[in-house]
């Protein structure tokens, strides 16, 4: 095992349970801290009001889970990678946890779509829910209203759909996957829902959790 | 987190202040557990997270065997909505439990217009909010903060108060509840034994009688139950709790940063100021000890910042020393310190010079009144010179904004004093251009007005609150005199002012007025966006209640005060004394130059007052 060079690093991290209602601006504060926790400085930006500086590859909706998010940094002095999840873990907040930290062999603009599980939860579950939503969602085009910069705008998200299935009601809930856009066009799960209860409001679940399992390049590799 | 929980998050802004499961949080194995405190910030998560008393107070009781304690802050309106709508009672932030099943709940009360969220936490927490309402099987509600230094406007409500600093009594009356509880003693019977314990008011042990003129005529304590309930305090500072393992939000908060209390008391004598006299003695931690705290925190914490409490730090002894030994290690890790409550005088300058190396922030004085002579009026020992010289010395250094924050209605004010203001103004204006370094970057000058709230306990007690009317055409008056380039006045309105003037001085009549506002739909009334003065005056009047009676009346010397149930250490005759010398525009010196035998000494006796914890010899010269 040999020391890294000083230089940018990545992290594989999950952000769970209470942690998924953290924003993505106070997660970047909330890392940044627990770095300092950690006593793992951080290079600092130069200017006026230096801070630690650190980019997160895909920014997660509020409330949604993620297994598979990557964050870039760069340490001041030389650390061996390996030793960063043991260092930082005891230093989280609930449910946010590091799995590995390594020397990226690419940048993170090479993500290009990303994998999540939907539980839909339902508190009168239709009947043949998983099979109605498979086939709205093999339609060619699905327009929702989608919240701009520049006001509200309709789009068709059926583009940013690379697959999609879902499984038959159980105990009131229906479990679903799907491959989407991560990236030109970013695509929020949260629009499928919106979908949902638009076009098949009697499909539309009373909850639920949306969770990013995992991210890939163009070519449909594990991105890391 | 319960579904019915997980429901309403989604539909809320900012879910990440309901959750709790941030670093430092305290969970606890319920089998362990003999007694469960709900410790409850009457504001939302944002203040209450900020509040150093709060973090000492959660601390320290979790730092006991057998008890959890957990947070609860008030919710947001779209929360509140949501957590009605789904039927979601008050939950404790760490277990997610509803408090109602908890032993002690425990409101932190800083503020007045926090009052109507004390009754609505209640009924949140599917609790009846009168005392007598509530039967055994239901916490004890008890409170205590700053605002109970005149517990009368929520004694229908409280089942006990906390007077002074919780430190020692907090933990004193947790375990005779519980010793209480475990015996099967009755709640009156344990009330009765807690009022004994010291720093403990009891409002339903004490009968109230009002005269045909409507003043308060009695104040009649039950056999056995103390009168005055003099106030606690933790007495040596240096071996109090110091919160080095407090929560780190996971969420921005108002005071996003390590807080570090240097000393209690201010040896000033501002004559308007409550925090001034209820805070006495003057007690200080060693530079040494608060160095250690200091570090420890902002290890432990990851925090970037951190800021250095008192009331005046100016006139903390080991200050040079400590800020030489914090700089050191918060220099090169980039860490931010600030004063916030420096005199201005030149070595303040110096010492926000030295500090702020790292971040710069703007300055910020508070004269509180434009003219020397009602600066004298009301103790405040800052010249017009202090001032300017302090501005040179900024805009020297680079500094280039400047708030100034000033009181009208100030007893004895006049349409003199209130131009002064602006005169004020306009000379530090005259120095920026004299000296300022860069006078390209232009100068930022902000004044702001509030109405001045006489409180209890201070030399002011018996002073009639300015009318709104008043209030409005004084700030008119300088509004016309402040119009400078460059500056910027702003005032608050009267109308919370009022209503809070009410609320500080008021008495045990006006529960019902409380209860009815709150029905009323009043909340949140710290914020403007909540607050309504139509709302509070329609409910005073349907109760019958004046509130200029409480607000804007001159008291006699002799009546009986409301808040005069409890004494923090100060003496109603002291504090006359100095209202006498205001009148005469009469100066009392700081309690270093003379003390002045203001009666709260006796407090930490035989320690004196002020006691000096370590001198600042070796660090003279390191600053500069």
């Amino acid at each position: 095992m040999s020391a890294a060079r000083p230089g940018r690093l990545r992290l594989l991290f999950e952000k769970t349970g209470r942690a998924r209602y953290i924003s993505h601006l106070d997660l970047m504060q909330t890392l940044r801290r627990v770095f300092a926790r950690a006593d793992v400085a951080l290079r600092r930006t130069e200017g006026f009001n230096p801070h630690p500086y650190i980019s997160l590859a895909l920014p997660l909706p509020v409330g949604q889970e993620s297994v598979c998010e990557l964050m870039d940094f760069e340490t001041e002095a030389a650390i061996h990678p390996e030793i960063i999840p043991e260092l930082l873990n005891p230093k989280m907040p609930e449910g946010i946890r590091a799995l590995r930290a390594y020397a990226p062999a690419r940048a993170l603009s090479g993500i290009k779509w990303v994998e999540i599980r939907v539980s839909l939860e339902y508190d009168a579950p239709p009947r043949d829910a998983g099979a109605a939503l498979a086939e709205y969602f093999s339609a060619d085009s699905i327009v929702v209203p989608k919240r701009t910069k520049r006001g509200i705008r309709d789009v068709d998200i059926a583009p940013a759909i690379r697959s999609v299935r879902f499984s038959g009601a159980e105990a009131g809930r229906v479990e679903g996957g799907a491959v989407i856009s991560a990236s030109e066009p970013a695509l929020n799960p949260e629009l499928l829902l919106t979908a949902i209860a638009r076009d098949a409001p009697s499909l539309s679940p009373d909850y639920a959790l949306i969770r990013r399992v995992e991210i890939f390049d163009a070519d449909m590799n594990v991105f890391r | 987190m319960n579904r019915e929980l997980e429901r309403i998050l989604r539909t809320v802004r900012k879910p990440a202040r309901y959750t709790g499961g941030e670093y430092n949080e305290v969970i606890k194995e319920r089998g362990g557990v003999r007694l469960r405190v709900a410790l409850c910030f009457p504001d939302v998560y944002e203040i209450g997270m900020s509040n150093l008393g709060f973090k000492i107070l959660y601390g320290l009781a979790n730092a006991t065997d057998g008890v959890w304690c957990e947070r609860v802050f008030a919710p947001w309106d779209d929360m509140e909505a949501a957590m009605r709508g789904a039927g979601v009672l008050l939950y404790g932030l760490e277990s997610g439990d509803p408090i109602r099943d908890f032993d002690v709940v425990a409101f932190s009360i800083g503020y007045e217009m926090a009052y109507t969220n004390v009754l609505n936490m209640l009924d949140l927490a599917g609790l009846p909010v009168r005392a007598s309402d509530r039967d055994e099987s239901m916490p004890l509600v008890i409170a205590g903060g700053t605002c109970c230094y005149n517990p009368e406007p929520l004694a229908d409500f409280i089942d006990l108060f906390i007077i002074g600093e919780g430190e020692e009594v907090n933990g004193e009356v947790f375990a005779e509840y519980a010793r209480s509880r475990d015996a099967g003693v009755p709640r009156g019977v344990f009330l009765e034994r807690a009022a004994v314990l010291g720093g403990v008011y009891v409002p339903s042990l004490y009968d109230t009688e009002y005269g045909p003129d409507g003043l308060l005529s009695s104040v009649t304590p039950r056999p056995g139950a103390p009168m005055p309930v003099v106030k606690r305090i933790a007495r040596d500072l240096d071996a109090a709790y110091f919160p080095e393992k407090a929560i780190v939000p996971s969420t921005e908060i108002v005071h996003d940063r390590v807080a570090l209390e240097v000393f209690r008391g201010c040896i000033r004598g501002c004559r308007f100021c409550q925090a001034g006299y209820v805070y006495r003695p003057v007690r200080s931690r060693s530079a040494s000890s608060a160095a250690r705290l200091g570090l420890a925190a902002l290890s432990d914490s990851g925090y970037d910042e951190m800021s250095i409490l008192s009331l005046s730090t100016s006139d903390y002894r080991g200050l040079r020393r400590l800020t030489h030994e914090l700089l050191g290690w918060c220099e090169p890790r980039g860490v931010g310190l600030s004063l916030p409550s420096l005199r201005a005088d030149n070595f303040s300058v110096e010492m926000m010079r030295s500090v702020q190396k790292v971040r710069r922030s703007g300055l910020t004085f508070a004269p509180e009144a434009g003219s020397q002579r009602l600066r004298d009026v009301i103790n405040k020992n800052v010249t017009r010179e202090d001032i300017l010289n302090t501005c040179r010395i900024a805009f020297e250094g680079g500094w280039s904004s400047v708030k100034l924050y000033f009181m009208l209605g100030l007893p004895t004010e006049t349409d003199e004093d209130v131009l002064a203001i602006a005169e004020l103004t306009g000379q530090i204006l005259h120095v920026w251009r004299e000296s300022a370094a860069n006078k390209r970057r232009g100068v930022r000058i902000t004044v702001s007005t509030s109405c001045f709230v006489p409180k209890p306990h201070t030399p002011f007690q018996w002073e009639p609150q300015l009318a709104a009317g008043e209030y409005l055409r004084r700030v008119e008056l300088l509004r016309g005199a402040m119009r400078m380039r460059s500056v910027v006045y702003n005032w608050h309105d009267a109308g919370t002012g009022f209503i809070e003037a009410a609320l500080s001085r008021g008495d045990r009549r006006l529960g019902r007025a409380l209860e009815r506002v709150w029905r009323d739909g009043a909340r949140l009334d710290a914020w403007d966006e909540h607050f309504s003065l139509e709302r509070w005056l329609a409910a005073f009047e349907k109760c019958g209640i004046d509130p200029a009676f409480y607000a804007e009346r001159e008291r006699a010397r002799g009546e009986l005060l409301p808040w005069s149930v409890v004494s923090p250490g100060v003496g109603t005759e002291y504090l006359w004394s100095e209202r006498e010398a205001a009148r005469a525009g009469a100066v009392t010196p700081d309690c270093r130059v003379k003390c002045t035998g203001c009666g709260a000494s006796a407090l930490t006796a035989p320690v004196p007052c002020d006691s000096d914890t370590d001198t600042d010899t070796d660090g003279g010269g390191i600053v500069g």
